[in-house]
């Protein structure tokens, strides 16, 4: 733990705490947020998240494989705030609303 | 002065994130988004990965962000929340558990024993001064080309997908121009 009170170094560990510590809001928000547009933003924290632990480990071991995972999260993230938002206009067509809340009739 | 960037960008990275969280408006939650998405984007820069970082601000801090934007702004739904709660457990439940999360990972961080295996067993990173693209496009147009097409047709699905979610149900686009004289070819006139 020496390293943590003497940071004339930057190593990879600080870099995957701070993604730890990104990850968790996001988590922690997704959970306590009711509107489903924020939530969506969550979700972004959290691919963040795991893009930064992939570039860290990238830089770490000195591997581009890292760098390029990234790219492939990114499409799939571009692709999912496309789908997502469309879900969301089309509930807010339907019920007026973007609150999870409102969205109910599954759970019995 | 790398423990200083670090730092700084570490702080803006956990106060837009925050900021997310606790935002009441949307809006805000937005812009709080865009700091935290530039701050990483400084992050892939200071670990030599500069074309990840070009692509975060591309992508992630113009394009999302503003498509976050339009769909608040379309929505009319920029109202502060209420802080009323249906399940009050539900939001102490997910911070203690969010605590046991980020404390367990810290944990395994400790004694720094992630960082281990295998040295490059997909190539180097390459010149990390001048920039590593062209390392960077040989993996992903070599090793990563049968992954890389797959996106292609991913996308395609994500575009098609969204403009069947987001059409109105029910409402059939017209074929040719409406007659003259009726209503609608008035008001489109006008």
């Amino acid at each position: 733990m020496s390293a943590l009170s003497y940071p004339d170094h930057i190593t990879a560990t600080y870099y995957l705490v701070l993604a730890a510590a990104l990850f968790t809001i996001g988590a922690v928000g997704l959970l306590i947020r009711k509107n489903t547009l924020v939530m969506f933003m969550c979700i972004e924290l959290m691919l963040n998240a795991a893009n930064l632990t992939f570039v860290s480990f990238a830089n770490a071991l000195n591997d581009i494989s890292g760098q390029v995972i990234v790219f492939f999260t990114l499409v799939v993230a571009a692709a999912e705030v496309a789908v997502g938002l469309a879900i969301i206009i089309a509930i807010f067509r339907r019920r007026q609303s973007v609150n999870a809340d409102d969205v109910d009739l599954l759970k019995g | 002065m790398d423990a200083v960037i670090f730092f700084a960008s570490a702080a803006l990275v956990l106060v837009g994130a925050l900021g997310v969280v606790v935002g009441r408006n949307p809006v805000h939650s937005a812009l709080f988004l865009l700091v935290t998405l530039v701050s990483v984007a400084v992050l892939y820069l200071q670990q030599h990965a500069a074309l990840v970082a070009a692509i975060q601000i591309v992508v992630y801090a113009s394009a999302i962000v503003v498509l976050f934007l339009f769909v608040i702004t379309l929505l009319g739904v920029d109202k502060f929340e209420p802080l009323d709660d249906a399940h009050p457990l539900q939001r102490v439940a997910a911070i203690v558990l969010g605590v046991l999360a980020f404390v367990g990972i810290i944990v395994l961080v400790h004694g720094n024993r992630w960082v281990t295996g295998a040295h490059s067993t997909r190539g180097a990173l390459g010149a990390t001064d001048s920039g590593n693209v062209k390392t960077l496009a040989t993996s992903l147009f070599t090793d990563f080309v049968w992954a890389f097409e797959i996106t292609a047709v991913l996308l395609v699905i994500a575009v098609v997908g969204s403009v069947v979610l987001a059409r109105r149900s029910g409402h059939r686009p017209e074929v040719g121009l409406p007659e003259a004289g009726s209503p609608e070819r008035e008001r489109t006139s006008t």
